[in-house]
């Protein structure tokens, strides 16, 4: 990748967070994919660092007061260090679900959760998406409801929620008002910040098995009558829904990090392979066949990476400059993670093509980051909603759904 | 005698931008140096050394007044200094030099370090001189291994070289270091002030934090050039030409003890 145009701090974050990574070689990511294994070492070596604060203000203990534009800039540096997607996601819902409670949360709150957070001691996970819902996150249907003795019920179905299993802390977005009586868009939902108390009746994880990313669990997630206090709701009630589209453009900047990562990753896996391995007695690059869809690769990652930091700059720009409409941090955003995604789903799948017969061996890792790379290209929002949304905010055309 | 007032201790960290260890090293095509386009990052026996001051600190706490580190090099060795603030130094000086100058040689760095530390000593308010200095062994670029000798040298200091453990006690004015040397290891007890030279298993440095690279940013960097010191880098030395090792070739795998001994018989050699 070429370095210019960064920033000081993201270069030392880079720099940082590399030397971090290299204690966990290629060979502990296939383990914990082959086996199912958290990577709960690697979440627990980012922490004692402090990285997981990256992103939270500095006015909150342990937070760096650095941006998204450096928080990118570490998921991509973690992905690329051959964690891929599973090391990316480990840590992902820990440095973005606390974006959300360090702006709207409570002094209360903001105290008692995010120092334990930052500091590993509880991991945390995010519980927007349902079964019957999708992408159309206002028709959610868990409900939480509200006790005469104070507190609150949740009953309902969430999916795809990852880290489940072993966070002890969920970002909860959960219907207050019945859809039918909400009278304004965008309100009847509720943002909460729960304790996972397996303990307790009414809740319940099953692990769901999938493709890639195996050390990291993805869930669905019941609750029937799962008590929470009252003090567990984040803001204003009714008003969820707005708190967390605060956070989803950062997020978006996020996974294209973690898709460029895992790019860089395998194209240098590739080029280092068709650089050395030798058949009809000459290294195999020297076959355009070989060479230039490498180098179309790289072109396409470097591309969707100044698309990405580009929406990343204006994201933590927005945040003083109120003449940068968050439309175009939006757009922005939409972008970058499409372009970061397809890239680097043009680089897996050439690095396996590269390698050959040894593409398809978990010892060369290809295959490992290409079963993984399908994952930004289907969250947080699938390619399709993020060309509808283009054509529609952009170009002017009409909606199509 | 009535008992002196506690001894502060103020350490010195001289380090060295190198190029990374886990880079491959290549020659380039003049065959005057090696590629230098490469990752650098601090030399891993300077990172020890830093890591000895911090924990010195850790270990004897306020009696560690400071921990300055200083280097000498291109703009970019600015970077160095920053990581060892981020791991727990208090001050950092660079000596620049142009990014076109020839890279100095231990003699030369070695009186620059002496020039420093005089420098610092009469500007210094009581209690607030140099009186140990800590520094690799070698650099792992030219591995001359000089500096530290030199300069203990030149400031008429005791030196203890390739240490493996350092205990000061600055109420006695004494450390005592252990030493690695051949077949073993040697316990020495040697009068401050004093330039300790770091060997590889003194210890494991720290990775820096976010919370303490923001810290770092903070502290004070103070820019030098050599006419303050009143120093000259002029190398003393020619690089006639550097080239590549030549290539290994691979030997043959032998099936069994025997055939093995009879191809080191073929080769020549016999039992004694």
């Amino acid at each position: 990748m070429s370095m210019s145009g960064f920033t000081e701090n993201q270069l030392t974050v880079r720099e940082a967070v590399s030397t971090v990574c290299a204690q966990f070689p290629n060979t502990y990511w296939q383990e914990c994919d082959q086996n199912e294994q958290d990577p709960k070492e690697f979440h627990s070596a980012l922490a004692k660092d402090g990285w997981l604060g990256i992103a939270l203000p500095e006015s909150i203990l342990g937070g760096s007061g650095l941006g998204i534009s450096e928080a990118t800039m570490m998921m991509q540096t973690i992905a690329e260090s051959g964690a891929g997607m599973q090391g990316a996601q480990s840590i992902h819902a820990n440095v973005y679900a606390t974006q959300p409670l360090a702006k709207f949360g409570t002094k209360h709150q903001l105290e008692s959760t995010i120092p334990n957070i930052i500091s590993g001691k509880w991991r945390v996970c995010f519980g927007v998406t349902e079964p019957n819902a999708g992408l159309d996150t206002l028709r959610l249907s868990t409900t939480a409801k509200k006790l005469p003795e104070g507190g609150w019920e949740v009953t309902g179905q969430k999916i795809w929620i990852t880290c489940a299993q072993v966070a002890s802390k969920m970002i909860l977005l959960a219907r207050t008002t019945p859809v039918e009586k909400v009278r304004q868009p965008g309100r009847g939902l509720s943002l909460f910040c729960i304790d996972l108390d397996r303990s307790q009746p009414g809740l319940e994880l099953k692990r769901i098995k999938k493709m890639g990313g195996r050390g990291v669990d993805a869930n669905e997630v019941f609750f029937e009558n799962y008590r929470i206090p009252a003090d567990s709701l984040v803001g204003e009630e009714d008003n969820g829904f707005k708190i967390i589209l605060h956070g989803m453009n950062a997020e978006r900047c996020l996974l294209a990090g973690e898709a460029l990562g895992l790019g860089y990753a395998a194209l240098a896996k590739a080029a280092e392979y068709a650089r050395t391995r030798v058949v009809f007695q000459r290294p195999i690059g020297m076959n355009q066949a070989i060479a230039h869809p490498l180098a179309d690769a790289y072109m396409k990652l470097e591309g969707a990476k100044l698309a990405t930091y580009h929406a990343a700059r204006l994201y933590d720009e927005s945040r003083n400059d109120p003449s940068i409409r968050q439309d175009t941090v939006g757009v922005a955003a939409n972008s970058a993670k499409y372009m970061a995604a397809e890239a680097a789903f043009t680089a897996c799948e050439r690095a396996v093509l590269t390698h050959g017969g040894m593409g398809y061996a978990v010892e060369y890792d290809v295959e490992r980051w290409f079963r993984e790379c399908l994952v930004p290209r289907i969250a947080p929002v699938s390619r399709e909603m993020i060309l509808n949304y283009i054509s529609e905010k952009v170009l002017e055309l009409p909606r199509s759904y | 005698m009535r008992p002196s007032a506690a001894r502060l201790l103020n350490i010195l960290v001289p380090v060295k931008r190198a190029v990374d260890y886990a880079v491959k090293i290549r020659v380039n095509p003049q065959q005057t140096g090696i590629d230098l386009n490469v990752k650098h990052s601090m030399n891993p026996f300077d990172e020890i050394a830093v890591e000895e001051a911090v924990r010195l600190r850790e270990r004897l706490k306020d009696a560690v007044q400071s921990i300055k580190v200083v280097t000498i090099g291109p703009p970019k060795a600015a970077e160095t200094l920053r990581t060892a603030l981020a791991m727990g130094a208090d001050a950092a000086i660079h000596v620049e030099l142009p990014d076109t100058a020839p890279a100095p040689e231990p003699l030369g760095v070695a009186k620059a370090l002496r020039a420093l530390v005089q420098k610092q000593n009469e500007e210094a308010e009581e209690g607030g001189k140099i009186d140990l200095v800590i520094l690799g062994k070698q650099a792992i670029d030219d591995d001359a291994g000089q500096t530290g000798q030199m300069l203990a040298g030149l400031l008429g200091w005791g030196q203890a070289t390739f240490a493996s453990k350092v205990d000061v006690d600055p109420a006695t004015n004494e450390a005592v270091v252990m030493r690695e040397i051949d077949g073993g290891s040697e316990e020495i007890r040697c009068r401050l002030p004093l330039v300790v030279t770091t060997d590889l298993r003194l210890n494991e440095p720290r990775y820096a934090s976010l919370p303490n690279i923001m810290k770092a940013k903070k502290k004070p960097l103070q820019k030098l050039a050599p006419a303050d010191l009143g120093v000259d880098f002029t190398p003393l030395l020619e690089t006639l030409k550097v080239t590549e090792p030549p290539t290994r070739v691979g030997g043959g795998k032998v099936a069994n003890v025997d055939e093995l001994v009879a191809k080191l018989k073929e080769a020549g050699f016999t039992a004694v």
